[in-house]
């Protein structure tokens, strides 16, 4: 029986469960709900929850563990001779014997005879039923793809009588409790509580997932390259490890490090004055009905996604940069060639500069409008202008919630991919004219992790020792940031 | 009464001293320079955002509608089926040579004379080269065509498409660009005779990804982008709101609780590149989904879009007042009576405007999706999450990527689907919010 029938049955036999003991609860109190201790609909919950739960659980592990087992199983019965050899042969021979024991299962019982102890007609017949195999198959693998397909058949029977008699277990056991002055509601809230827990504690296994998963698949990195190799290497030059040379090339990340922030400053310069401003104006002076208007209409700037700045970047400011500066070129010196490239540092600043404004606006309007106003009524009863009592009591008292600010957006600018793909280019080096190309380590990581992969190579592996470094990075940042704000936070409150 | 100095004392009024200069004006010129840099700022935004939506509109509204060519075309039993096998070997219908029919259709309409090839090539490469497969299909499914001839309305060429829209510019040189004089001629001709004709591009929505422009669409992106967005919905809203459920109302405070409560902040601030490795080594390496599915997509989408929805959760529940809570506590009711009965459905509307809110994000969120191998090429629709698929901020990368003209015009069309789908997102949440938002 398939897992989704499986599925099916036991949301069947829960709500079968429920109505059952309902109606069981409802019987005992005879009319009367205060002789029940819990509502009936407790009573019903409560025995399908042990109806479904174990069976769930059971279903699950069941799924989980048993491919495992029967491959070891398979394997173990393989030949002597096969045994013998390399484990990544016994890995394409067992892969072989899975795809087999796919293409088995389609064949009649008829087709199954002729096909047997005959390996070239048994291919014939799979890529005829749409199974195409990547060799012939070996006359063993006839033999373990039957156990296979054997083996997995007993083990689903077995999941499925298991999980049923579970299931219906579960709900008799339930049904026996049910009496008057059984605490149903207590017991299912306990069993909520339990869910609502495992919910909220998937934030913390993603964090683990996060560090987990690249820590192991750096490991694997760095037990090529040396770890002192990659973090003070300054040329990034990765080949592919040709059939003559071992060498894979050089993975160094300073030339990465160095292009992510040249293009986040020069986004930071774009961003952080216009984005201030704009939040001071805002907050200041902007009458109601001009903030109502321009708030929202900047904040949509947030709300665009990234891969439409970076089309914007590719087809009209970059073109329009590389025309402009070869018009000025032209004008200075009367040739006409352009010393700004379509695909530079700058065109990705100003482009994830324009971006970053409603990140920066925001933050920082909601800091200078929570200076409480007795600073401002203050400085303007002593006389200094808006403008002076801005610059001079609003700012400054306000000052390490917008570095918090600001810090967050830097973040933000480092971890930023679409925008600099499509607008940074791809070239690897240090350098420092604005005009030229640089790439940064969200680019090498989309290079390194698009077309064909082999997680073998430390070309692709290199794309986790790259993605720990941002996560570090930007986690340092962030950490530092929630600290600042937090603490400027609670001086006002 | 005293301090008023009668005027018949004959004391004098001393003058009003000369004002000390405090350079007033000189503060009041920066104060007013102060204002403008701040409306500066704001019209730069602003014009920035005017920009980019002119750009994109401008250069993607003509991709709704497509160039096509209506032809009489002669389904002649001698070039399909010249040994007359179809009823015994069906295969033959699919291998016939319909680029003939095309060719020799477009031909007599235009009055070539067949025997110059340069005017024949010219000719046939005014139709796309999907048009020989339409014709099969129509074939195929009906093989009773043959012998007849029939009005067919197939595509144009995309370069022809550009230049019936005015989008090649024709005072170049010939030798310049995609579409020659003759070409431009032949167009005007069938425009005058009413043959080719724009019409409203349905291909754009319904086709799968294709290497020729006039025929590619966002069918496969549209699907796959939907399950994406049905995955994040099924498992980050429950999920979302029962870990705020937890966090704000059972949470003991101690510091398991504070550190799931940084982490969650954190979790927001990853950049979700990040998240895309996350999925590739833990989803595809290590339990062995398939790549390029919109299942693993969803998985990671929803990871990334979890930290959103329960801080915005966790504020709705918090704007609840304590009153409701301790009614309900008083009449009885349990905990989670009182979370479940009272408090959640009242913070609903924040609930579910940040919900759209995240999943708006998860919808133009693209770097992820490069990492799984969402940018595959699909051509065909993916029927369950499990089939390979792209997203459609996915296709508007492919497409930015593609070297032809006519794409640029494509992506921009896709771009403006997008951005449709985000406002009529954004403004759910907003209406909602005005609908049933509460003060307190």
């Amino acid at each position: 029986m398939s897992t989704s029938i499986i599925l099916l049955c036991l949301v069947v036999i829960g709500a079968a469960a429920y109505l059952v003991a309902r109606s069981r609860a409802s019987a005992l109190a005879g009319g009367r709900s205060s002789a029940l201790h819990s509502r009936p609909a407790y009573y019903g919950a409560y025995a399908a929850i042990w109806a479904v739960l174990p069976a769930l659980i059971v279903l699950c592990v069941w799924l989980s563990v048993s491919p495992g087992i029967i491959q070891t199983s398979v394997r173990s019965g393989f030949p002597a001779d096969v045994k013998a050899q390399a484990a990544v042969e016994q890995d394409l021979g067992y892969s072989m014997v899975a795809t087999v024991a796919r293409g088995l299962t389609m064949l009649s019982a008829d087709e199954t005879a002729t096909v047997a102890g005959d390996p070239a007609a048994l291919q014939a017949k799979l890529s005829e039923k749409g199974v195409p195999l990547a060799g012939q198959p070996q006359p063993y693998m006839l033999d373990a793809a039957k156990k296979l397909n054997t083996m997995s058949m007993t083990s689903r029977h077995a999941m499925t009588a298991v999980v049923f008699a579970l299931a219906v277990a579960g709900a008799f056991y339930a049904l026996r409790a049910i009496a008057p002055r059984f605490r149903a509601r207590n017991r299912v809230e306990r069993v909520m509580l339990w869910g609502l827990l495992l919910a909220s504690s998937i934030a913390i296994l993603t964090t683990i997932g996060i560090v987990l998963s690249m820590l192991s698949e750096a490991a694997r990195f760095f037990a090529v390259v040396p770890a002192a190799d990659f973090f003070f290497g300054t040329v990034w030059d990765p080949r592919f490890a040709g059939a003559g040379s071992s060498s894979f090339g050089q993975f160094g990340l300073i030339p990465l490090l160095l292009g992510t922030l040249y293009i986040g400053l020069v986004a930071m310069l774009v961003a952080v004055p216009v984005g201030l401003f704009a939040a001071i104006y805002m907050a200041e002076y902007a009458s109601p009905k001009l903030r109502g208007v321009a708030k929202p209409l900047l904040e949509v700037l947030a709300g665009i996604p990234t891969i439409v700045y970076g089309f914007f970047a590719l087809v009209t400011v970059g073109p329009f940069l590389r025309d402009f500066s070869a018009q000025i070129s032209g004008l200075l010196s009367g040739s006409y060639t352009n010393f700004i490239q379509a695909q530079s540092v700058l065109t990705a600043g100003i482009v994830m500069g324009i971006m970053l404004i409603p990140y920066v606006s925001s933050l920082s309007d909601d800091i200078i409008t929570a200076v409480p106003r007795a600073l401002r009524d203050g400085s303007l009863g002593l006389g200094a202008t808006r403008s002076e009592t801005i610059k001079k009591v609003v700012l400054p008292a306000a000052l390490p919630g917008i570095v918090g600010a600001l810090l967050m957006t830097a973040s933000r600018a480092i971890g930023e991919t679409m925008i600099v793909v499509l607008a940074a280019g791809v070239a690897a080096r240090i350098q420092i004219n604005p005009f030229e190309p640089m790439t940064t380590v969200t680019v090498k990581i989309v290079n390194q992790l698009t077309g064909d992969l082999e997680f073998t190579s430390p070309q692709t592996l290199v794309a986790f020792a790259l993605g720990i470094t941002l996560f570090c990075i930007t986690l340092c940042l962030n950490i530092y940031a929630l600290y600042i704000v937090r603490k400027y936070r609670e001086q006002y409150e | 009464m005293t301090d008023i100095v009668s005027p018949t004392t004959g004391v004098t009024i001393s003058k009003a001293p000369a004002r000390r200069d405090i350079g007033i004006k000189r503060r009041y010129a920066a104060e007013r320079r102060f204002q403008a840099y701040g409306i500066a700022a704001i019209s730069f935004g602003l014009v920035f955002l005017f920009i980019l939506l002119w750009t994109v509109i401008g250069k993607g509204y003509t991709a709704f509608q497509q160039t096509a060519i209506t032809l009489p075309i002669e389904f002649s039993e001698k070039t399909i089926d010249p040994s007359n096998k179809r009823a015994t070997d069906p295969s033959v219908l699919v291998a016939a040579n319909y680029p003939v029919l095309l060719r020799d259709a477009i031909v007599k309409q235009l009055n070539i004379n067949a025997s110059s090839k340069p005017d024949v090539r010219d000719a046939s490469a005014m139709l796309s080269k999907s048009a020989p497969i339409q014709l099969r299909d129509m074939v195929v499914a009906d093989p009773s065509i043959i012998g007849k001839s029939v009005n067919v309305t197939v595509l144009a060429d995309a370069n022809v498409d550009s230049a019936n829209k005015g989008q090649i510019d024709l005072s170049v040189d010939e030798k310049n660009r995609k579409v020659n004089d003759k070409q431009v001629g032949w167009m005007n001709e069938l425009k005058a005779s009413g043959a080719l004709h724009k019409q409203f591009n349905t291909g754009l929505f319904v086709n799968g990804n294709s290497s020729r422009p006039e025929a590619a669409g966002l069918g496969v992106a549209l699907i796959g982008s939907l399950y994406l967005m049905l995955i994040v919905l099924v498992l980050a809203l429950p999920i979302g709101v029962a870990a705020s459920i937890y966090l704000e109302e059972f949470a003991p405070k101690n510091r398991l609780t504070d550190l799931i409560e940084v982490n969650i902040n954190n979790l927001a601030a990853v950049p979700s590149i990040v998240y895309g490795l996350l999925g590739l080594s833990v989803f595809i390496n290590f339990v062995g989904l398939p790549r390029s599915a919109s299942l693993v997509g969803g998985l990671v989408l929803t990871l990334m879009t979890l930290p959103t929805i329960i801080i915005a959760t966790r504020a709705a529940l918090r704007a609840v007042p304590p009153s409701i809570r301790a009614a309900a506590l008083g009449l009885g009711a349990s905990k989670m009576q009182m979370v479940f009965h009272h408090v959640l459905p009242l913070a609903m509307p924040g609930i579910l405007t940040g919900t759209i809110i995240g999943l708006a994000h998860a919808l133009g969120e693209t770097a992820p999706l490069l990492l799984i191998g969402m940018v595959a090429f699909v051509a065909n629709a993916p029927t369950t999450p499990l089939d390979p698929s792209t997203a459609l901020p996915v296709q508007v990368y492919m497409w930015a990527n593609e070297a032809e003209r006519a794409f640029v015009e494509r992506t921009s069309g896709a771009i403006i689907v997008l951005l449709l789908f985000l406002i009529v997102m954004n403004m759910g949440a907003i209406l909602l919010r005005r609908r049933f938002e509460r003060r307190w």
